[in-house]
């Protein structure tokens, strides 16, 4: 039944008395054990405590309640700390790991009455774009079993995309959330920096991560960012905000644009990309319903990647400091001397692309070459950030592919990391400047999704949700399934 | 963990990533890497470090450092208590304590 649900309907059918919250979640974990082996999207099935919570969310709608996520079944990527259930981020040296708390947007979405199903598989740390780093195993896409769905929120996508759910939370550091959203043909948003708390999300960037909905339609991601957004005092960069729109959209779903939209198109977005078809194809729609466009230029475009495996690379090195076999986390055998149980531990747990990411951030915050490219790479992303300052002034929206690619093969890039990085070329710049950012569906290549991205002002989602909903009203690219023919 | 000191002191100014010396770095990085597993880290070192020295041509002169989106500053809160020590409970994915103490080889003999 809920193959054909988004968060939405379910929503409509619970509240009508179609169908209780027990069933859609017995149906929801029926559906994961039955497809989930030939994808291996999800790490951990939390089967129990769901049946509990669907049961706790009927009580309530039988005791009046009507929020209109209550008992809704849906899937956490595993970054996200939940109290009493494995969280691994992907990694071996987790791989025992029982959280002792909550996230603050595992809270969130439990006091909303949502009910999770499970945690999601994802690239170990976060640290990837095909998925393929994950201890578990990479995922596989379900438009192709031989692609990889793209990460690292791969096993979230992949999950959304197959049906087994219709939302998952993922992350977005240089584009988790967005290039997966794009190889899967779902709809992925990356909020702005600080819209959603950090706290209890395992970090890889600190600067950088952002957590985000993964959804079949933007009326579902504006659904689930109204619930996982929201100041929080455990997160020093948690923004303050009292954004109306975002407690009206919970109700009343996405508002109507107040204007059409003056659109830009970044001239170096649109220089080698292979997705220039599908692109053009949306772009005539959009006019058909009233917004323009305007060329852009962003002309500190081509820093971007170099710039964030710097700061990326560096903050990982110090963050994943603390994993070091005393207090939590995997621990070698037999150690000789503390120094033996560190480094051991360390090469034990951590798989090659962590161990390249904090040896990259090791070597550039050394002695002698922090000011060439710590300090070098922060001056530039102040000038990637002014890039996007002045395009605002212009226009309300930007327009550009997701990813450079639809997904590739598994073990295509595998052996080329710095291919690989290139697969963020269109997601890193905003993650630099802190940006809301979305993808969703606009057509097809070689019969496999393709996502474009919409980028908004700080804070401004309501406008990237705006249109994408209203683009989604006009077209049929979001209800594509694996599957069928394309 | 402690940092460790040693550092490449006459390599000021990088031009490249050749020469990285992967058996220092692992050490800072506590990564106990074997021969064959430094050899490949140093060839995909030195294809990264090689991508991101593109950026070495961008003019930054008289721009400041940019550390966080929209220049934001870590909020303090007030020093009140509001949490409460439970060691045991978070103990619980420890690899080996013993009366709240986290145990690791003897250090000093």
């Amino acid at each position: 039944m809920n193959d054909v649900f988004s968060l939405r309907e379910m929503s409509r059918a619970l509240a009508d008395g179609q169908v209780s919250s027990l069933e859609l979640t017995q149906d929801h974990l029926a559906r994961v054990k039955e497809v989930d082996s030939r994808l291996n999207s999800f790490i951990t099935l939390t089967e129990e405590t769901a049946i509990a919570h669907a049961t706790a969310a009927d009580t309530l709608r039988g005791q009046g309640d009507k929020r209109p996520t209550l008992g809704l079944p849906m899937a956490h990527k595993d970054i996200f700390c939940t109290e009493g259930t494995l969280t691994t981020a992907g990694s071996k040296m987790l791989s025992n790991f029982v959280a002792p708390y909550d996230a603050t947007v595992v809270t969130k979405m439990a006091d909303a009455g949502m009910v999770s199903v499970g945690k999601t598989n994802m690239d170990e740390f976060a640290m990837g774009s095909s998925n393929e780093n994950s201890y578990f195993g990479p995922v596989t896409n379900p438009w192709d079993t031989d692609r990889v769905p793209g990460g690292s929120s791969g096993g979230s996508a992949a999950a959304v995309a197959a049906g087994l759910v219709a939302g998952a939370t993922g992350t977005d550091t240089g584009g988790s959330i967005r290039q997966p959203a794009a190889l899967c043909g779902i709809t992925g948003l990356k909020p702005t920096y600080g819209r959603v708390s950090r706290f209890g999300m395992i970090a890889f960037a600190s600067s950088l991560d952002q957590a985000g909905p993964m959804t079949r339609n933007a009326e579902d991601a504006a659904l689930m960012l109204s619930v996982m957004a929201g100041f929080d005092p455990k997160d020093s960069t948690s923004a303050n905000r009292d954004d109306a729109w975002l407690a009206d959209v919970l109700h009343h779903g996405i508002a109507e644009l107040e204007r059409p939209a003056v659109i830009g198109l970044p001239d170096q977005y649109y220089e080698n990309s292979g997705n220039q078809e599908s692109l053009a194809e949306a772009r005539r729609e959009l006019e058909k319903l009233g917004h323009t466009f305007k060329s852009v230029s962003l002309p500190h475009t081509d820093a971007a990647i170099p710039v964030y495996y710097v700061l990326a690379s560096a903050e990982a090195s110090t963050n994943l400091s603390r994993y070091d076999g005393v207090r939590y986390g995997h621990r070698c055998e037999n150690p000789t001397s503390l120094q033996d149980l560190y480094e051991r531990s360390r090469e034990e747990g951590f798989g090659d692309e962590v161990k390249r990411r904090i040896l990259t951030g090791t070597y550039t915050l050394s002695v002698g070459y922090f000011d060439a490219y710590y300090l070098k790479a922060q001056k530039i992303r102040r000038l990637i950030a002014q890039d996007f300052d002045k395009a605002f002034a212009d226009v309300d929206l930007l327009l550009t592919p997701t990813s450079p690619t639809p997904a590739f093969h598994k073990g295509q890039l595998t052996d080329d990391p710095v291919a690989m990085y290139q697969q963020d070329l269109y997601t890193v710049p905003t993650s630099l400047a802190g940006l809301p950012a979305m993808s969703i569906p606009c057509g097809f290549s070689q019969g496999l999704p393709m996502g474009m991205q919409l980028i908004a002002p700080a804070f401004r989602e309501d406008l990237a949700l705006g249109l994408a909903a209203q683009f989604q009203r006009h077209t049929d690219w979001h209800l594509k399934r694996p599957g069928e023919s394309n | 963990m402690t940092s460790n000191t040693n550092t490449p002191s006459d390599d000021s100014t990088p031009t490249s990533g050749d020469g990285i010396d992967v058996a220092h770095l692992s050490a800072l990085a506590r990564l106990a890497l074997n021969a064959e597993a430094t050899s490949e880290v140093a060839s995909d070192l030195q294809s990264i470090v090689t991508l991101i020295d593109a950026m070495r041509t961008v003019d930054t002169e008289g721009v400041e450092p940019l550390s966080h989106p929209f220049d934001g500053t870590a909020r303090l809160r007030a020093d009140e208590v509001t949490e409460h020590p439970d060691p045991e409970h978070f103990q619980r994915n420890a690899p080996a304590t013993s009366d709240q103490y986290y145990l690791v080889p003897r250090v000093v003999e």
